[in-house]
């Protein structure tokens, strides 16, 4: 569904991503991990329209998108959460998973003033999606609460619930356990399970390890911006380039 | 209860919960319909008018500054441009002033389309530049084009009429502006609790959040702008057939800081807050007009005590303070 070639980004001198290319499977959970500065976040930002690359390709569908904004991948089925939050602290929580649908309502400015036919209730229809959807991560207990009054965990799964909402093909979660406890990390395990389960593509960048050999059928593991490994979590663990990377050169030898 | 009545109860809650949704507006419409009767004379009439305008004037800039969180230091320039364009339209071409209104609010918007194309890039203290200096351009060529506006001196303006009716005097514009207030009280909230008003009120928040969940940032604030823009050309229009006299001062600098004072103080995107803060700074000069030469500090007092005391604004500071009693 999605094909990288040459991927490559470079800041002034530094390229943070260099020559990257993988596949990504409709309907499976593919992890991208590697050590802090390896450069996963700038790939994410590079596919979801963040940054546009210094070369390479990215093709979703056969379609070349790379340097399109994050508005035109969003209409062609990219949804993505943010390391750093991202949540609209002046509206509520349903109101800010509502507005991951807002591609699917009708957003005319006129048509609002005037409460066009079916406007309203298509809203509610919205809200009461949004409702399910909040439950669905985990979030029931903040339907009725304004974004600002939530604790961190419950805004990381606003953040997957809104992603939702704009029923994407692809979904990109940058870092969601990060900053979590144990507890909040395997709630956010099993979600990303069972949303593989439920068909989505999920592509995941995260720090923990447990979290990532658990729930991806496919692993791409970048260091210094390079591509080190790809494969089944079996076959990246046993790598011994991926064990370098992680532990040393001499534990990999050992 | 039987199968039978689910439905009415269903259709008397909508409507019950039309009524409470709708309470605040419908007992103000009852108060601007009630008002004409307590107000002893026209001066007050007169008041009543100068608080409406500005109050329509402060929700248009308010679905800019407060609800999508873009400035805007040059707003009295789409207002002064509107007055002008009626004035010139009706008095120099002798066209029907309803013709100039809708003429004039389609050349201010067009201008602000344009402007916002390019301004709406900018961001922080280079919009508020870039607006301040739009506002002293359209200043300084109202007081320069002296063959078509009659420079610093001004011009007069006709008397409005539209189908064979005229509007003339304090009592009957009293309406206009009442209604035009509650027109834009109503299509405001309308607009805030919609998809179009969420997608505004997000940019507000996280512009990456909502650009990522497909939400066009640029072609947003570029409608709100010219939206906004709009009403204060009609209002201009308005306002110029009212006082029949028209002067640059309408596109100045301190009528611009004026409006965006009135959203602040009132409260940043709050409809009420907007009127609120409209009639407090309007009601202000004829208030503190005994303490002749002192109103001025007495104006800066209460804007810095608004902004120690109660930092949100007025409205909604108070209306969270209420909230937090109540639960």
């Amino acid at each position: 569904m999605l094909r990288v070639e040459n991927l490559t980004k470079s800041f002034g001198g530094v390229a943070a991503v260099s020559q990257v290319s993988f596949d990504v499977d409709e309907g499976a959970v593919h992890a991208v991990i590697g050590p802090n500065g390896a450069g996963k976040t700038t790939l994410f930002n590079l596919i979801t329209g963040v940054y546009a690359p210094s070369s390479g390709s990215i093709r979703l569908r056969g379609e070349e998108v790379a340097g399109m904004t994050p508005e035109s991948l969003a209409r062609r089925g990219v949804s993505r959460t943010f390391q750093n939050l991202q949540v609209s602290m002046n509206l509520s929580a349903i109101e800010n998973v509502m507005l991951g649908a807002h591609l699917r309502l009708n957003s005319s400015l006129l048509a609002a003033m005037a409460r066009w036919r079916g406007l309203a209730a298509r809203d509610r229809a919205a809200r009461r999606e949004a409702a399910d959807l909040l439950a669905f991560v985990g979030c029931g207990a903040y339907l009725g609460a304004e974004a600002h009054a939530m604790p961190y965990g419950a805004l990381k799964r606003l953040e997957i619930a809104r992603a939702l909402a704009a029923e994407p093909k692809l979904l990109f979660l940058d870092e969601p356990a990060a900053g979590l406890n144990h507890t909040e990390t395997d709630e956010i395990e099993a979600l990303i399970g069972e949303l593989g389960r439920r068909g989505v593509t999920v592509m995941l960048v995260e720090h923990d390890m447990k979290l990532v050999m658990n729930v991806s059928q496919h692993i791409v593991v970048l260091d210094y911006g390079k591509k080190l490994a790809e494969g089944t979590p079996d076959e990246v663990r046993r790598n011994p380039d991926v064990i370098a990377a992680y532990l040393g050169a001499e534990s990999a030898g050992a | 209860m039987t199968a039978g009545s689910a439905p009415r109860s269903t259709a008397s809650s909508r409507a019950s919960r039309w009524a409470v949704a709708r309470a605040p507006t419908l007992l103000f419409v009852a108060a601007l319909v009630v008002l004409p009767l307590i107000l002893p004379n026209v001066y007050y009439f007169d008041v009543a008018i100068r608080i409406a305008i500005n109050a329509t004037l402060a929700i248009a800039l308010n679905l800019l500054i407060g609800y999508t969180g873009q400035i805007s230091l040059g707003h009295a320039a789409f207002f002064g441009l509107g007055a002008y364009g009626s004035a010139i339209l009706v008095a120099e071409y002798h066209w029907p002033p309803g013709a100039a209104l809708l003429a004039s609010a389609a050349l201010v918007g067009a201008l602000a389309y344009v402007v916002a194309r390019v301004i709406l890039r900018l961001e922080g203290h280079y919009l508020a530049m870039a607006t301040l200096g739009l506002g002293v351009i359209a200043s300084i060529a109202l007081s320069n084009e002296v063959g078509l506006t009659g420079g610093p001196d001004g011009m007069s303006v006709p008397d409005f009429s539209i189908l064979g009716l005229r509007v003339v005097g304090e009592k009957a514009w009293y309406w206009v502006f009442a209604a035009t207030l509650v027109a834009a009280i109503v299509l405001a909230g309308n607009l805030v609790d919609s998809p179009a008003g969420r997608a505004l009120r997000a940019l507000h928040g996280s512009q990456t959040a909502a650009r990522a969940v497909g939400v066009e940032a640029s072609a947003f604030k570029i409608r709100v702008f010219v939206l906004s823009a709009t009403v204060a050309a009609v209002m201009g229009s308005l306002y110029a057939h009212y006082v029949g006299f028209v002067t640059p001062g309408l596109a100045g600098f301190p009528k611009s800081v004026e409006l965006v004072t009135m959203v602040v103080v009132g409260g940043m995107a709050s409809i009420w807050g907007s009127v609120l803060g409209a009639a407090l700074f309007s009601l202000a000069p004829e208030l503190l007009a005994r303490f002749e030469g002192y109103e001025t500090i007495a104006f800066g007092a209460i804007l810095v005590a608004t902004m120690i005391f109660l930092p949100r604004g007025i409205a909604p500071s108070l209306g969270a303070r209420l909230w937090r009693r109540d639960s």
